[in-house]
């Protein structure tokens, strides 16, 4: 009776082995069709995005399931389980270096190469990069985006936050404030485009900023031709967008500060001004630290709007957009990696402190 | 005593007129930061005759004379202008960018949370350094590498650059909200003999929805504003163009057909701005979880 259990489940691991081979062998060949499918440019585009989300849900899911299952065969119990974490982990780092730690090498290498990556040119590009005027003026102007859109979007982000925080209506103001940051900057774009749209002096003015100037006497102006007012324009559509992240976030740390130091420094005779200074903001310092860093981080990065609003014309240039021109209008590959490692240096501080934020508090 | 009075009046008087001028202040920035919203919309339902020869605040003047309003520019953007098709290419976009790398990376968040295995913090700890990287740093080998394997112009290559992409942030999300899950629940459901994946199927995912959720809504806002990786990777084509990428492009071509511009802004901050009202609450948590988005 025994044996014949042993031989049953012996019979039924078999069938389940098989079972499994072939789901696997079902499944690659329905992977392989679907991603010729989904390459192909003549098929009907909704179809692709239904056998996209078949494949990119369920197949996946499928695709953990299989491997999982393969894994459970390996009879060593050690082995099974020096595996198995790299199966829920292989999409993920497979993506990782495919996307973004092989190619960041591989930009480095190419900053250092030609136009068409062909030759070695040292550091010709960095050289070019660091005496071309057009591009010095996108450094320059850089450099102006982020000491405002920083100082306002934060300094102003923190001061809704305090003052919304005594309001009955919070909710709805905050909301008010927030809505820009799921705007996408194209539509942001579209918004101020025509904010500042522009008519010669004597037709009807429609853009909201000149029916102002010119109601209060003045002459119209075209707000995007003119350095430097051009890009203070742009950067109050960066801050448009941005002011509402920052006050979502620090409003978040100031309800965390404790009600009794408010209350400690108030008897104490402070007014709310030296409450704000001496309390909140100590207490909340290292919020609004990741906050600023953010905010840095997103300017660095900034293309949209330069690319939609100017192009870059009329010395609004900055160096996001100039790697996506270098790359995309010259296609100058090396300038445009070369850019691109620029930016990443900028950004780098940044990463070093996450990362020694990670250490300090240890897996 | 008196005085002590007078000083009561005085601060009750000074605190009501800081009342006063605090709604004031807030009213003030709430009504700047609406306006340009706001000024978009209603010139969206004018004509285009009427867009030039007014400011769209004179349309207030008299709201209930309905034949200045029209619907004749939604019409034209989204049919003749192509507005429609590209909605339909950015939800094509979206959908699987935002589902595939939730899935992907909630089993590598579990996989750092729960398993032990060689290389666990060297791993993370370029997960870490990753959720900052700039985006430029990737696009011209990812490019090439698109172009050698037929990828690009594709969605396929669309969603694998999103992915890639989102992942380092999806993942150090996850991982903070699933290694936070009670160790005593993992051991329980491990000593009922659950493998690690009946385990992360059953028990993992099914706590963590809420951060399913906020990561969900955060990178369906960001895949959709997306204008560079659409650029990329996709193009222009009207096969394949975005909603961000045509509207910049309309943009380009028809700078002056403000008709068009108004309409077709709003058609493309609509989606987002019905998933944000929605699901503000998982917005808000994504934000302040990930505030190192890159």
């Amino acid at each position: 009776m025994a044996e014949w259990d042993t031989r049953e489940s012996t019979m039924s691991v078999a069938l389940r082995f098989g079972m499994l081979l072939l789901v696997t062998a079902l499944t690659v060949l329905v992977l392989e069709w679907s991603f010729g499918f989904m390459r192909s440019e003549d098929a009907p585009r909704l179809l692709v995005a239904v056998v996209a989300l078949a494949v990119g849900v369920c197949g996946i899911w499928i695709l953990y399931w299989i491997l999982n299952d393969w894994v459970s065969y390996i009879p060593f119990r050690r082995l099974r389980e020096k595996i198995l974490p790299f199966v829920f982990l292989g999409p993920a780092l497979t993506l990782l270096f495919v996307y973004l730690v092989y190619p960041a090498v591989n930009t480095i290498y190419i900053s250092f190469l030609d136009k068409k990556s062909d030759n070695f040119v040292g550091l010709e590009n960095y050289q070019f990069i660091f005496t071309e005027p057009d591009i010095l003026v996108a450094f320059r102007n850089n450099a102006v985006w982020l000491v405002l859109v920083t100082s306002v979007c934060v300094g102003l982000g923190l001061v809704v936050a305090v003052l919304v925080d005594r309001i009955k209506l919070e909710s709805l103001a905050k909301s008010l404030v927030f809505v820009p940051v799921a705007i996408s900057t194209v539509g942001a774009s579209v918004i101020w485009r025509f904010m500042y749209a522009f008519q010669p002096a004597g037709r009807p003015q429609f853009g909201l900023l000149n029916a102002a100037v010119v109601a209060l006497g003045g002459e119209p102006t075209g707000w995007f031709l003119r350095p430097p007012f051009n890009n203070l324009a742009l950067i109050v559509i960066m801050v448009w967008l941005q002011t509402g992240f920052c006050m979502v976030v620090l409003s978040a740390a100031i309800k965390n500060v404790p009600g009794e130091l408010l209350e400690a420094a108030r008897i104490d005779g402070a007014n709310e001004l030296h409450v704000f200074f001496q309390v909140t903001v100590p207490y909340i310092r290292g919020t609004i630290i990741t906050v600023t860093t953010t905010v840095i981080m997103a300017v660095l990065k900034v293309f949209d709007i330069v690319y939609v609003m100017t192009r870059g014309n009329y010395a609004t240039e900055v160096i996001a957009n100039r790697m996506f021109l270098e790359m995309y209008r010259f296609g100058h590959f090396g300038r445009g990696s070369a850019l691109a490692v620029i930016i990443f240096l900028a950004v780098a501080p940044a990463i070093v402190i996450n990362l020694r934020n990670l250490r300090q508090r240890s897996l | 005593m008196k005085v002590h009075d007078s000083e009561v009046d005085r601060y009750a008087l000074r605190s009501a007129l800081s009342g006063t001028t605090l709604r004031a202040t807030i009213a003030i920035i709430c009504f700047i930061w609406t306006l340009p919203t706001v000024g978009l919309f209603v010139s969206s339902f004018r004509s285009a005759s009427a867009i030039r020869i007014s400011g769209w605040w004179t349309a207030f003047e008299t709201p209930f004379e309905f034949t200045q309003w029209t619907l004749e520019n939604y019409a034209q953007v989204i049919t003749s202008v192509g507005l429609g098709n590209a909605l339909v290419n950015s939800l094509i976009v979206t959908i699987p960018a935002t589902a595939i790398p939730i899935t992907i990376a909630a089993f590598a968040a579990y996989a750092f949370a729960w398993m032990d295995f060689p290389g666990r913090e060297l791993f993370f700890t370029i997960v870490v350094a990753l959720t900052v990287a700039p985006i430029q740093m990737a696009l011209i080998p990812v490019l090439r590498l698109h172009v050698a394997s037929n990828l690009n112009g594709t969605f396929l290559g669309v969603w694998l650059a999103h992915t890639g992409f989102g992942i380092p942030m999806a993942v150090y999300l996850l991982y903070n909200f699933i290694s936070q899950i009670p160790r005593d629940l993992i051991e329980a459901a491990s000593i009922d003999g659950a493998s690690h994946f009946q385990t992360f199927t059953t028990l993992v995912l099914r706590v963590s929805v809420p951060a399913l959720a906020s990561f969900a809504v955060f990178q369906f806002i960001w895949v959709w504003n997306d204008l560079i990786v659409a650029l990329v990777f996709l193009g222009t084509r009207s096969s394949v163009a975005t909603v961000t990428a045509a509207l910049s492009e309309l943009i380009g071509s028809r700078g002056q057909d403000w008709h068009l511009l108004t309409a077709g802004g709003f058609v493309s901050i609509i989606l987002p701005m019905v998933v944000f009202f929605s699901l503000q609450r998982f917005f808000v948590r994504g934000i302040l979880a990930g505030s190192v988005k890159g």
